[in-house]
């Protein structure tokens, strides 16, 4: 793999973006309080850092606690939908409608019938994380090769142990691919919950610096809130690496 | 013992037991049952024999060893075996995920043995499979003769009297399947069972084995059955320039020319 040439361009690309940014923000038919530049926004960071950093804090924590409760439901619940039939058939469209649900609707309900504290946001972050996870882990304890399922059989394994011994591995790459999926909607999930009702929180002080015309500290805000999102896709990156070794020596083969 | 569901009642047995007898067996698959891949299957293998099974490709070899194995049922006829059946599949289905030691302990494991265990246990003998010092290798960083000899272990370990081979070397370029055979041919020397390997080299067959069946193109069924009266373990290299073995080697394949 040549990663020199990768990252080269992916600077590249980022720096002309930052360009053309801070060129439109500096025309003088654009105001100030509409777009701040990136030289604001870095100003903002800087100048705002232990504020920006207190509310991180609190925004990462929601978004941790609640991936963490949907990785736990969602595969135990992709594990007995696979170990019993009629729970698969049964669950299966709830699990749909459940993705249908506007979350932005539900984050204000939520709040209203919790209160501003964690709970709400929690809810909503395992809301929306809980499909992607639940369905790849579904689809990856589906696929086992029959064959290898044939020879658990000949070696005289219980369903358990076949479960434990192959399916649940063999569905381990899969696990992972809902969860960097469930890693880059996370964050959005706690940002709704903040905006619905909360006193402390990135999306509240990105939503209330707005309405305070502070710009280049709501830019600073989602520069954070981007970065949050990125970092976690990207460990989620590597734990499958380090955990799945196979996964690529076999595709490469 | 372990008698699949329609087999018939059972009459008093002859004294020269049978470890695997088919009768009149049929399979079929697809829809409505129209891909008939065996019928009128009848074959014995006693006691501590070595039966090859060789045939065209897709005349239902594989589909024998799991009837026998348990794992299909026929449409009609019978299968009995008496012994439990280790069965090797036609790939070696390593789990990637598993060192060479764990792939082998598997075996183990599913009889209730704990990790640490099997492993002990599977360890024991990898010097004597060739496998010493590739305990810890993944199956993508061993040869395709060293994946197929973890296979054999694991294959083996459980103990069971009935071994059926499903063209264990056939993935193998000719170097190493000569020389897997050839350490085949010891083992089974040193540790006698009862085997059945099915092949579609017809070489291999005459070489391993006491008896050799020869199918017929699917519906798969026994066209001929040659006796190979020489002396087990054979040499590959001896068995070339002995006549009593080409002229076998030769019978078979008239035989499969004949039913292509
Ligand atoms: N599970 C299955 N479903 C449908 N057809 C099958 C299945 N298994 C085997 N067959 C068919 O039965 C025939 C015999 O297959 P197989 O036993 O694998 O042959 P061989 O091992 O001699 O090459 C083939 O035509 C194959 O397509
Ligand atoms: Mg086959």
């Amino acid at each position: 793999m040549r990663t020199f040439p990768r990252v080269a361009l992916a600077t590249l690309l980022l720096a002309l973006v930052l360009a053309a940014w801070q060129g439109v923000a500096s025309l003088d038919s654009v105001d100030d309080l509409t777009l701040a530049s990136p030289a604001e926004t870095a100003t903002a960071l800087s100048d705002d850092w232990s504020l920006l950093m207190d509310n991180a804090w609190v925004t990462l924590e929601e978004v941790l606690l609640g991936l963490a409760i949907a990785v736990v439901a969602g595969a135990v619940l992709a594990v007995a939908m696979h170990l019993w039939q009629p729970l698969r058939d049964a669950a299966y469209p709830l699990l749909i409608a459940s993705q249908a649900i506007p979350i932005v609707v539900l984050a204000p309900i939520f709040v209203l019938a919790f209160d501003y504290g964690m709970g709400p946001k929690l809810a909503i972050v395992a809301l929306i994380c809980f499909f992607p996870i639940t369905v790849n882990v579904l689809d990856g304890l589906r696929s086992t090769p029959a064959e290898l399922l044939k020879l658990m059989r000949s070696l005289g394994a219980s369903r358990l142990q076949t479960l434990r011994k192959v399916e649940l591995p063999a569905a381990l790459p899969s696990f992972f691919t809902g969860l960097r999926v469930a890693a880059s909607v996370s964050v959005i999930g706690a940002v709704f919950g903040e905006w619905a009702g909360a006193d402390e929180g990135l999306g509240r002080l990105v939503l209330l610096a707005n309405n305070q015309l502070q710009t280049p500290r709501a830019y600073a805000g989602i520069v954070l809130l981007t970065l949050m999102a990125v970092a976690l896709f990207a460990l989620a990156t590597i734990a499958d690496r380090l955990l799945c070794p196979w996964n690529r020596e076999e595709a490469k083969a | 013992m372990q008698v699949h569901p329609e087999a018939p009642v059972q009459e008093p047995r002859p004294v020269q037991r049978s470890e695997i007898a088919l009768d009149g067996v049929e399979r079929r698959f697809g829809r409505r049952s129209t891909v008939v891949a065996l019928r009128g299957l009848d074959l014995r293998v006693e006691a501590g024999e070595v039966l090859a099974v060789v045939g065209p490709s897709g005349c239902g070899k594989s589909t024998l060893l799991e009837l026998v194995a348990g794992l299909q049922q026929p449409d009609a006829g019978s299968v009995s075996v008496t012994g439990a059946t280790a069965y090797m599949p036609q790939r070696d289905l390593l789990l990637p995920w598993r060192d060479a030691l764990g792939n082998a302990a598997l075996a183990l494991e599913c009889q209730g043995l704990g990790r640490r265990d099997a492993r002990e246990r599977a360890g024991a003998l990898f010097a004597r499979f060739g496998l010493a010092e590739f305990e810890r290798a993944r199956p993508s960083e061993l040869s395709g003769g060293m994946r197929q000899r973890v296979a054999f272990l694991r294959t083996l370990l459980p103990g069971r009297p009935v071994l059926l081979l499903d063209e264990p070397f056939g993935a193998l370029d000719s170097i190493t399947r000569t020389s897997m055979q050839g350490w085949l041919a010891g083992a089974l020397a040193a540790e006698p069972r009862t085997v059945l390997l099915v092949t579609h080299d017809v070489e291999e067959a005459v070489l391993l084995a006491d008896r050799v069946a020869v199918l017929s193109p699917r519906p798969g069924r026994v066209v001929a059955e040659l006796d190979v009266r020489l002396a087990r373990p054979r040499r590959r290299r001896d068995a070339l320039g002995d006549p009593a073995f080409v002229e076998l080697v030769r019978r078979a394949l008239d035989v499969l020319a004949v039913g292509a």
